[in-house]
């Protein structure tokens, strides 16, 4: 394909609404006679709810209906889907299965009546013995297949004999690792307006996944599919917490039925906490030992983390260590634990972020005690090909990202001993690690239109949560239908359109991506074959092997041209469209494929007040074709800084008595502010990757989180000489 | 101001008259509402976002009478007689205001949900500061939360518009070096 708009670093198509104020988010969106949903939730993680008294909520002005599991509309199905869908409780019974639990849902006329009947409502419940606490149900653990990737994965894995090769090495580490529950926490709660019309729903929604919102409630209120329309035009984040539909956009929807009126709802911040998942809690155990040259002789990865009492998810921390580095004898173990909370979720690199934490970690203290430069102990294990099984990468360009890091972060003049060197009074580390994450593809459509006025209108319902699809999306399409970029118009986040996967799992420019391109295509090919056969085309005739797309025209080998509006105006002024979709093939059989990178990081530590700052931060990652420098760069840079914000600060504290998450707004659970920023430069050496999908990418929204909290704890240990293997590392545990 | 009574007199009615982006707005609305919420749902300027409803976020951000507040704080009764701008009324007309064209150029705006109250608070210190270094950028956002960008872009941003403001030259918006070419394997 041509790229002559694919790799340009074109300015986000949507940025102009968004900084006039024109973009509507979820809850903005106006629509007539709306009233306002405000949840009650409950205070107790466990028990059965006795007695709810509603009364004085009813008797204030403007109250409509204060709905709780006595006078819920029932529910004619399970709205639970297949897949990595969340069990939701939509006030259907007496039970109450975690702290801030949806038990009840007031509506009223105002936002502020609303939230003033909603706590009017008294609850009476029977309280049971809870369990919020990892340890307590350890005995209990159990492996469980892991959703990873949009498919099943097994929990434990080895080859070779580990415990022989842990004894081989000349250095060898066994440690505990620990990360802590966090919280997603985007910007915009989440939302919903739900809107009957007969047996019709129609569903703004904060969501990641309009298809699976869709699907979820026709299942749930017994309609057909066809019947539910679910439209996301803008996200303001998500991070994961967005991936399915909650408790929360079911009840908005039942809302909306019981009182025959439109239902807004959203969550407030505390709301957030528990009822929409975050990412679990992990105990993790590394051991790793090497021979004297650096050669790994053993990797042992294993790893706890709970789930809620109905339902699964599985932070599947390990993974990465089966395909990491070379090894001969290599065991991941997954287990999971149930616990009366809520369910946790996917939240930015489940598994990759929080598993390199331990791995990357083990493998910087395995280089200091083989008195290794951490960067060589990498290298010398590097993995040419997947331990796993022995496929080839379809590309693989760690290495490089290493020596460009290494190169741009000046490693060399890392301090070689910890403790040794101070800044203004302030002891200065260097850390690095390495980034691995899946490169996941999934099965995508879309359509492509060209219009009577020569210009194409391209659209897939997936999902821009910031990422840049509106733009990258048309980037692609102009480039196969050789038309300029500001001709092709790309639209999305709406549930009528081509069905498109979740946008997770850092898959979305490569799905999506590749249907845009294919349909694209198609309608190129169809242009095409219509100039061939219309007498009066200059091009009539001739093969199409002759004839490129370019400047708004068919172009032939000879220079014969015909344009897309001439064209069209021949067959008869009507737009032309083709629809085109992508699945996974054999390609994902025969190869490893995984973005990669490397971490580099200097912070600087008070030796008086214990307190962190990343003041400087180098990431290299070799991610395939990067179709826009400018968002990636933004997605990557977004993913660093959540790597400090995973490193020093996120931590949603449980209080264990009372089974419930103690730090439940943005002054107590801290994400990274401009502060803790200090200079960070992502860079990208890009790949051609043919085999990986047809857009050649391998997608950017996580893979920056990976290895980055490693590699700050590593340049902290270089700093302090405190290995601090417990996240976040908060200053009293530097002290 | 003029209250007036509803059927329960706890449940008054405020008259609200008061400047919004330079247009006189008089309205009736209940009294216990936020600003946040009557610019959002009663004037339906849904630009000032709400991120938490307690002062935490920045999301919300608007000038009032030139200072800089966070409206889901601010009582509507506070506000008769007074003068509020919102991201609404950054621009004249179709022309972006240069901090809005900065924000878009630089990509500071990424899922777009703290852009209208980063350009808020951005404007009010470019109207006092008109030569706000860095530090000073950073220390007046910084009670505005962004989840997405890693903040540099942001800074950025308001760095280049402040030079726009002044007449001077603005750099152009910082690209990451892409060295292109197959790596594989290598
Ligand atoms: S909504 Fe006002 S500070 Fe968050
Ligand atoms: S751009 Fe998403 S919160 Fe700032």
């Amino acid at each position: 394909m041509t790229t002559r708009n694919v790799g340009q670093p074109f300015v986000r198509r949507d940025g102009r609404a968004k900084v006039t104020g024109e973009a509507r988010y979820s809850y903005e969106v106006a629509v007539p006679d709306a009233v306002y949903g405000v949840l009650v939730t409950s205070g107790i993680a466990k028990g059965r709810i006795v007695e709810i008294d509603t009364s004085a909520a009813e008797r204030e002005a403007g109250v409509l209906a204060v709905i709780s599991h006595k006078n819920a509309l029932r529910l004619p199905g399970e709205p639970h889907l297949e897949g990595p869908d969340r069990v939701v409780q939509a006030l259907q019974d007496d039970r109450i299965r975690y702290s801030n639990q949806p038990i009840a849902v007031a509506v009223a006329d105002t936002f502020e009546r609303a939230v003033h009947a909603a706590m009017l409502v008294r609850v009476n419940a029977e309280v049971a013995a809870h369990t919020v606490r990892v340890e307590d149900e350890l005995h209990n653990a159990f492996p469980h297949k892991i959703m990873a990737g949009g498919k099943l994965q097994e929990p434990d894995e080895s080859h070779g004999d580990v415990a022989a090769g842990l004894v081989a090495g000349a250095a060898r580490v066994e440690e505990a690792y620990e990360t802590p529950f966090e919280t997603h926490n985007p910007l915009e709660p989440h939302a919903t307006v739900a809107s009957w019309s007969g047996d019709r729903l129609t569903v703004y929604d904060a969501s990641q996944w309009v298809f699976a919102v869709k699907k979820k409630l026709a299942k749930g209120f017994g309609i057909p599919p066809e019947n539910v329309r679910v439209v996301t035009k803008f996200v303001g984040g998500a991070f994961g917490c967005k991936g399915s539909a909650w408790s929360h956009v079911v009840i908005a929807a039942l809302a909306a039925k019981q009182v025959a009126r439109p239902v807004k709802l959203a969550l407030s911040r505390h709301q957030m906490f528990g009822p929409v998942g975050g990412r679990p809690r992990t105990r993790q155990k590394v051991a790793v030992a090497a021979q004297r040259d650096g050669k790994l002789t053993a990797i042992r990865h294993e790893t706890v983390s709970p789930t809620s009492r109905f339902d699964v998810f599985v932070e599947a921390s390990a993974l990465q260590a089966r395909h990491l580095y070379a090894s001969p004898n290599i065991e991941s173990r997954h287990r999971i634990v149930r616990l009366d909370i809520g369910t946790p979720t996917f939240m930015r690199a489940p598994g990759e972020s929080s598993g390199s934490f331990a791995l990357e970690s083990a493998m910087d203290e395995l280089a200091h005690r083989l008195e290794m430069d951490p960067l060589a102990l990498r290298l010398a294990s590097y993995a040419e090909k997947d331990p796993a099984d022995g496929k080839p990468f379809s590309s693989k360009s760690l290495r490089a990202c290493y020596q460009e890091g290494a190169r741009r972060f000046g490693w060399e003049k890392r301090p070689r001993t910890p403790r040794s060197q101070t800044r203004s009074g302030q002891f200065v580390g260097m850390g690095m690690a390495t980034a691995m994450y899946p490169a996941n593809f999934a099965p995508a459509q879309a359509l492509a239109r060209m219009l009577p006025d020569g210009s194409a209108q391209v659209e897939s319902g997936t999902i821009d949560l910031g990422t840049g699809a509106y733009t990258v999306f048309a980037q692609i399409a102009a480039d196969e239908l050789g038309l300029p970029f500001e001709k092709v118009r790309f639209d999305l986040g709406d549930s009528d359109m081509p069905e498109a996967p979740i946008a997770a799992g850092s898959m979305t420019a490569a799905s999506v991506g590749s249907a845009v391109l294919v349909a694209s295509r198609a309608l190129r090919d169809r242009l095409i074959r219509t100039a061939i056969v219309d007498s009066a085309s200059p091009l009539h005739g001739l093969a199409p092997i002759e004839i490129r797309a370019e400047d708004g025209r068919l172009v032939a080998t000879s220079g014969k041209s015909d344009s897309y509006v001439e064209l069209i105006r021949r067959a008869g002024g009507k737009p032309i469209e083709e629809r085109g979709k992508t699945a996974p093939g054999d390609e994902r059989e025969k190869f490893s494929m995984h973005g990669f990178g490397a971490h580099f990081a200097e912070v600087l530590v008070d030796p008086d007040l214990g307190t962190v700052h990343v003041s400087r931060m180098v990431g290299v990652f070799a991610t395939g074709r990067i179709l826009n420098a400018r968002t990636a760069r933004s997605q990557f840079l977004g993913g660093m800084v959540w790597g400090i914000g995973m490193a020093l600060h996120e931590h949603s504290v449980f209080d264990e008595k009372l089974g419930r998450i103690m730090t439940r707004d943005l002054s107590d659970y801290h994400v990274a502010v401009n502060a803790d920023v200090g200079s960070i430069e992502p860079l990208f050496l890009e790949e051609e990757d043919a085999h990986v999908d047809p857009a050649g990418v391998k997608g950017a929204g996580e893979l920056g989180l990976c290895g980055a909290a490693a590699a700050i704890a590593n340049a902290v240990f270089n700093a302090t000489g405190k290995r601090i293997r417990e996240l976040p590392i908060t200053p009293d545990k530097l002290l | 101001m003029d209250l007036v009574p509803l059927t329960t007199p706890s449940r008054e009615k405020l008259r609200l008259a008061f400047t919004v982006n330079g247009e006189p707005r008089d309205l009736v609305v209940e009294s216990y509402k936020t600003l946040l919420e009557v610019l959002r749902e009663d004037l339906g300027l849904t630009g000032t976002k709400h991120g938490c409803e307690l002062g935490e976020c920045g999301a919300c951000a608007v000038i009032l009478d030139g200072e800089l507040v966070l409206s889901c704080l601010v009582a509507a009764v506070e506000c008769p007689g007074r003068s509020a701008t919102t991201v609404e009324g950054l621009r004249q007309g179709p022309e972006l205001h240069p901090l809005q064209q900065c924000f878009a150029d630089h990509g500071a705006a990424q899922c777009g949900y703290c852009t209208p109250g980063m350009l808020v608070a951005a404007k009010w210190l470019l109207d006092r500061n008109p030569r706000a270094t860095r530090g000073e950028i950073a220390e007046a956002l910084s009670g505005q939360i962004c989840r997405c960008t890693g903040y540099l872009q942001i800074f950025d941003a308001v760095e280049a518009a402040g030079r726009t403001l002044r007449g001077e030259p603005a750099p152009a918006p910082l690209l990451p070096s892409v060295h292109r070419g197959s790596t594989n394997g290598r």
